[in-house]
């Protein structure tokens, strides 16, 4: 009996197309994109998405063209530290455009999207929800790159939640594997969990942009900033302390 | 996925698709050589797993519209998340019949814009002036919509 690659007649549902055309959206989107950037840390509560907030500001402040795609869909919180208006997204054409925030930042979230204080609820069967539950957040992932107007950007920040779950989808959805900014806190703890992701994202061919230290203080003691810019022969480009001014912000999108 | 007569050695030919609405998924494939039909029928999570991928089984009747596995599968989505689609007025935009408005205004605001506007192209392209119920039944069938 023939096997699958034999039969090679036209298939009429063709889903391998389907998926080419979603990667080929999604291409041509990011097409007025310079650089993506995702900002990650295997480690939770570090800080990613205010210093992802922070440092698209700075970067706006020095006159380049930034957005961000909150890539965090569970927990949401790019479009408060923006300060963006929870007002209807418009999609005059075949894209949603982007809201902007301060210092003109532009960022699509599903903070935007869900009802106020509802989780990230799919509809579909309710047993092994796991299963799937995946596939579609990576849909949405892919939506919220080939979907989105982002028009020209100088660059284009995706904040990630914690863990490589997100990383892996982005490899798989995008071209080329982002670029990869690291964020930590000093702990060891924080340092053994980046230390994990940072070695994922080498081994997916990403090119590690630096090390950004936040929460630098007499709170925490350790050196991770310092530990895994050795191992991994990337600059700190930031230590950011518990109550950082703007400068710090543009001194690090100095560096980007 | 594909299908193979085995008794005629000959790849079977998506035929039609069905979505009885409990989750469910019916498609069949016939046989090009014997005519022999074959129904796959899928579960509701097997159902989800293709619906995760934003692929449509049988193949796309209407371009992807923007967000669209958001908008049809976030069941915690905001009902005015989305600005009602406004398309720039032409010449030859097609109005809305009373029921048919009243049946628009049923579909969840999530995803009213979007099919609205998968509506108004289907009957720009076809010539049609007026939207009604049953323009809106046969798009439904033509476009495969059976979710809409």
């Amino acid at each position: 009996m023939r096997t699958y690659h034999d039969l090679t007649g036209p298939d009429r549902s063709g889903l391998a197309q389907q998926i080419g055309a979603q990667r080929r959206r999604v291409a041509e989107r990011l097409a007025g994109v310079g650089r993506v950037i995702a900002v990650m840390s295997g480690k939770g509560g570090v800080g990613k998405s205010y210093v992802t907030a922070h440092l698209a500001r700075g970067l706006a402040r020095a006159g380049r063209a930034v957005g961000i795609l909150d890539a965090d869909l569970n927990g949401p919180t790019i479009p408060r530290l923006l300060g963006v208006s929870r007002a209807p997204l418009a999609a005059p054409g075949d894209a949603v455009q982007p809201v902007e925030g301060l210092d003109g930042v532009k960022c699509i979230s599903m903070d935007l999207l869900l009802a106020d204080g509802q989780p990230l609820a799919f509809k579909g069967p309710e047993a092994e929800s796991f299963v799937w539950r995946g596939a579609m957040e990576a849909s949405a992932l892919r939506e919220f790159l080939g979907d989105v107007a982002w028009g020209t950007l100088d660059v284009l920040l995706l904040d990630l939640p914690p863990g490589m779950q997100r990383y892996l989808e982005l490899c798989d959805i995008l071209s080329d594997p982002p670029v990869v900014l690291t964020v930590t806190i000093p702990t060891p703890e924080a340092r053994d969990a980046v230390r994990r992701a940072v070695r994922a994202a080498l081994e997916r061919g990403s090119q590690l942009l630096g090390i950004v230290e936040n929460m630098v203080g007499p709170q925490f003691s350790g050196t991770a900033a310092d530990d895994l810019a050795n191992e991994f022969d990337i600059p700190v480009l930031a230590r950011v302390s518990w109550h950082p001014t703007p400068d710090t912000w543009d001194g690090l999108a100095g560096r980007i | 996925m594909k299908f193979l007569c085995v008794e005629c050695d000959q790849q079977m030919a998506f035929e039609e698709r069905g979505l009885p609405g409990d989750g469910t998924l019916a498609a069949t494939f016939k046989c090009p050589a014997c005519g022999r039909v074959v129904a796959m029928l899928t579960n509701p999570m097997e159902t989800q797993l293709v619906a995760s991928l934003g692929v449509e089984i049988g193949g796309r009747t209407v371009p992807a519209q923007p967000l669209e596995t958001v908008r049809r599968m976030v069941a915690t989505g905001r009902d005015d998340a989305f600005a009602e689609d406004r398309q720039p007025a032409t010449g030859n935009t097609p109005s809305w019949s009373p029921d048919a408005q009243e049946r628009l205004a049923r579909v969840p605001n999530f995803v009213r814009g979007m099919v609205k506007r998968i509506y108004v192209d289907y009957a720009k392209e076809r010539g049609i002036a007026e939207i009604t119920p049953a323009v809106m039944d046969t798009a439904r069938a033509e476009l495969g919509l059976e979710g809409m």
